[in-house]
């Protein structure tokens, strides 16, 4: 695992496969950046309320709200234990689009007639592009916010819960995306504005899998794919990792079926548990079914540190993620340096 | 299990007696093989969230009502690179392939749906060759066809149609089984169609068409706003592009709507089953219940429930505590790393094992009467015959309730 200093980093990119966690792991970051007295911003694109689910909130309007204390740290009451903010904000397409209009082309008796003639919806539903262009502005705008704006919170660091790999890279890649479309105006100067930010150093992508086949692919993919397209990978972040506990000898014992059950008899015994048959063969049956799967977790864990990328890992939380959960998520990312 | 005897739809959810009712549920149990041995049985669609297992389900459900003796053909969508090499079906040709291997009396073809081209045939079935290559063209017609959310549902159902039909027609299959594409939410897959004709006879389109059509004094005022702005922020080439898309789909969309109801139609038919998936998470159960309540509401027929990926059950006479405990003791006292680790295993296990029979029966005493399976987690991905066939024994005579 390299560490990295992520400091210098205003948006954070979280995409991975569909249903890997992509959701959890950017609500654990949010809290995570929001230490010390900072301002994070938490967004999402798709249309789904997870965050207002995972904060159990009410759904979210097309505005910033705050909604949780970031993480405190260390020496708590002192200015660098004082944890920070996390807003959330849910980009929605049409909404962004009217706003957008408004802003830079004042357009606001032509933006009305847009709306009453369906072309809002219209150009949000199909223009090649153009609903991407839109929500990714929308971000573009919260990173890049300065105290001109007034009244509006300035943030330290925006996490994006990104669309899932196979959309990613087409997704921030505005300006190629709009060149079908769009070959001249200003929305062209625009994305192409939009991704200089994305592709600097000020920009990450981090990748969420699991340690399964598919998803250690479709990661392996993204990233080349990212690159390829000049945006800046961050790290791999490998949610759902099964405890690592038991030493490899015993992994291989317990594969092979010749655990010693002596050995843990006699463990068992001095943590003042009653050793019975039927408990020794339970657990060593789970042994063995736990020692099966790491052995395909390890194999994939050997994919992932070939990548060349950062990796961080989160334990799989047994009774599923309520909110304190995201808070030991996020103290995990902080510990491996992901904040 | 009613193995090999056709059961009435019916009776699918007697409660099950035996020593699996030592671990009453609230829900029936779902008669797997009933199902795909009925021969009333033509179409079984599986669907539900993300990534719940719906192509691993279809397929195998499929392979299984093939080797049990049905003449079976599997529209898969996106299936797992491995899975589709094994099933020969990595060549996107859209035409069903018959399966190398299968065993028994019946027989499996498979299909990989390719969404794009499915689209494109309608076009081209519907235009002269050089409309159709305009309208294949036209950069809005390429991001309808290839990224619209729905399109991939459309053209699933599209190609359904087709299938059944052919079938009928020359009766090549007696049992269809249908995957569905990789959607949020599993109402996706209803709702599409009816997303994309409303689109198609959205306002806007109706508005560009209008010119074309009626008198000039259409054009208003109000329009003429429109494409200023349009041309101020797109160019003009864009609303030319805009012009001959929507021409297009007025000669060779006219019977969208029509074909989009036919096919929702053959889905609320006698005949059809639907298979809800779902793995056992929160959002995963309750993407399922919207569902069943959907189906409900549709009249459309549901045959049940398979909570699939489920923790095997645990080794069920030490607790999560008193394992926690007991491993937190070993380990402060050093040197007793195995058991340790093998009690933080256990109480983990059991911890998710109960984590998922709350969710179960929840999602059982909102809705008593739909018909569960489990299929637990095998330790590996599923991407060979031999581990479609063990889904499929799995998903024949498994427990109710794991
Ligand atoms: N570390 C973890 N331990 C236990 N459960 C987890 C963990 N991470 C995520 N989950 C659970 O896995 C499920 C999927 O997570 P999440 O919604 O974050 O994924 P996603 O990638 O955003 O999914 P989607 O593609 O649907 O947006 C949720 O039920 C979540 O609570
Ligand atoms: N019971 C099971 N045990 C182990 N692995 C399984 C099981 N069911 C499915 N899988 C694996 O889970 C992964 C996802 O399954 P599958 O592709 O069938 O899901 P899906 O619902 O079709 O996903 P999508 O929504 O992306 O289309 C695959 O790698 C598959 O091999
Ligand atoms: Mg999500
Ligand atoms: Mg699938």
């Amino acid at each position: 695992m390299r560490r990295t200093d992520w400091s210098e980093v205003q948006l954070h990119v979280v995409t991975g496969k569909g249903g890997t966690g992509k959701s959890t792991v950017a609500a654990s970051l949010a809290l995570a950046l929001a230490a010390e007295g900072r301002q994070v911003l938490l967004c999402e694109v798709e249309g789904r309320q997870g965050i207002a689910r995972m904060f159990d909130v009410d759904p979210l309007p097309y505005a910033e709200r705050r909604i949780a204390t970031g993480l405190a740290g260390p020496g708590a009451g002192s200015t660098q234990g004082r944890p920070g903010t996390v807003h959330a904000l849910h980009i929605d397409p049409e909404a962004a689009l009217l706003e957008y209009l408004a802003l830079y082309y004042k357009l606001g008796r032509a933006g009305r007639a847009l709306d009453r003639f369906g072309v809002i919806e219209f150009a949000t539903t199909i223009a090649p592009g153009v609903r991407d262009v839109l929500l990714t502005g929308k971000v573009y705008e919260a990173v890049q916010r300065n105290s001109r704006n007034k009244g509006a919170v300035q943030y330290d660091a925006v996490v994006l819960d990104a669309p899932p790999t196979g959309r990613i890279t087409q997704f921030l890649n505005v300006s190629d995306e709009l060149a079908g479309l769009a070959k001249v105006g200003p929305i062209r100067a625009q994305s192409d504005t939009m991704m200089t930010l994305f592709r600097s150093p000020r920009t990450a992508v981090h990748l969420v899998t699991v340690l399964e086949e598919m998803p250690v692919q479709e990661t392996a993919d993204g990233i080349a794919q990212l690159r390829e397209a000049g945006l800046p990978v961050g790290a791999v972040v490998v949610n759902q990792v099964r405890p690592q506990d038991v030493a490899p000898d015993d992994l291989a014992d317990a594969l092979a079926g010749r655990l010693d059950r002596s050995r843990l008899g006699a463990d068992l015994e001095s943590a003042g548990i009653e050793v019975t048959d039927a408990l020794l063969d339970g657990l060593v049956a789970e042994a063995r079914d736990h020692a099966e799967r790491r052995a395909l977790e390890d194999a994939q864990r050997r994919l992932v540190a070939d990548f060349d990328v950062p990796v961080v890992e989160l334990p799989r939380l047994a009774g599923g993620v309520d909110l304190g959960g995201l808070y030991d998520l996020a103290a995990t990312l902080d510990e491996q340096g992901l904040r | 299990m009613t193995q090999g005897t056709s059961t009435r739809r019916g009776d699918r959810s007697r409660p099950r007696v035996g020593p699996l009712a030592a671990h009453p549920s609230p829900a029936p149990d779902l008669d797997v093989d009933a199902l795909i041995d009925d021969p009333a049985t033509r179409i079984i669609v599986c669907t539900g969230s993300g990534g719940v297992g719906k192509t691993t389900t279809s397929a195998a459900l499929a392979l299984r009502a093939a080797e049990r003796g049905r003449s079976v053909v599997v529209l898969t969508i996106d299936p797992a690179r491995r899975l589709a090499q094994s099933m020969g079906i990595e060549e996107l040709d859209n035409t069903p392939r018959p399966v190398a291997g299968v065993e028994g009396p019946g027989g499996l073809d498979a299909m990989m749906l390719d969404m794009k081209r499915t689209f494109d045939e309608v076009v081209e079935s519907q235009a002269t060759p050089e409309k159709a290559r305009q309208i294949l063209e036209n950069p809005f017609y390429i991001a309808l066809s290839s990224s619209f959310a729905g399109t991939q549902e459309y053209m699933a159902m599209e190609k359904l149609g087709q299938i059944d039909a052919a079938a009928r027609r020359d009766g090549t299959y007696d049992l269809i089984v249908v995957d569905t594409p990789p959607s949020r939410s599993a109402l996706d897959f209803l709702d599409a169609p009816e997303r994309l004709s409303s689109f198609l006879d959205g306002r806007f389109i109706r508005l560009m068409l209008a010119p074309a059509r009626g008198p000039a004094r259409l054009v208003t005022a109000g329009l003429g706003l429109v494409t200023g702005a349009l041309i101020k922020i797109l160019g003009a080439q864009v609303l030319t592009d805009l012009q001959t898309f929507v021409a297009a789909l007025d000669t060779v969309f006219g019977g969208f709507r029509q074909r989009a109801q036919r096919t929702y139609a053959l889905l609320q038919a006698e005949g059809t089953a639907f298979v809800v998936v779902a793995a056992p998470e929160p959002d995963a159960l309750r993407e399922a219940a919207y569902f069943v309540e959907r189906l409900r509401g549709d009249r459309m027929p549901l045959a049940g429930l398979v909570v699939n990926r489920a923790s095997p059950a645990a080794y069920d006479d030490l607790d999560a505590d008193e394992a926690m405990a007991a491993a937190q003791r070993l380990r402060t006292r050093g040197d007793h790393e195995l058991g340790a680790g093998l009690l933080r295993l256990h109480a983990d296990r059991v911890r998710l094992v109960q984590r998922e029979a709350g969710l179960r029966a929840r999602f059982a005493a909102a809705h008593p009467d739909v018909p569960t399976t489990t299929v637990p987690a095998l330790a590996g991905d599923v991407h060979d015959l031999d581990g479609l066939r063990r889904i499929g024994d799995l998903l024949g005579s498994a427990p109710a309730t794991g």
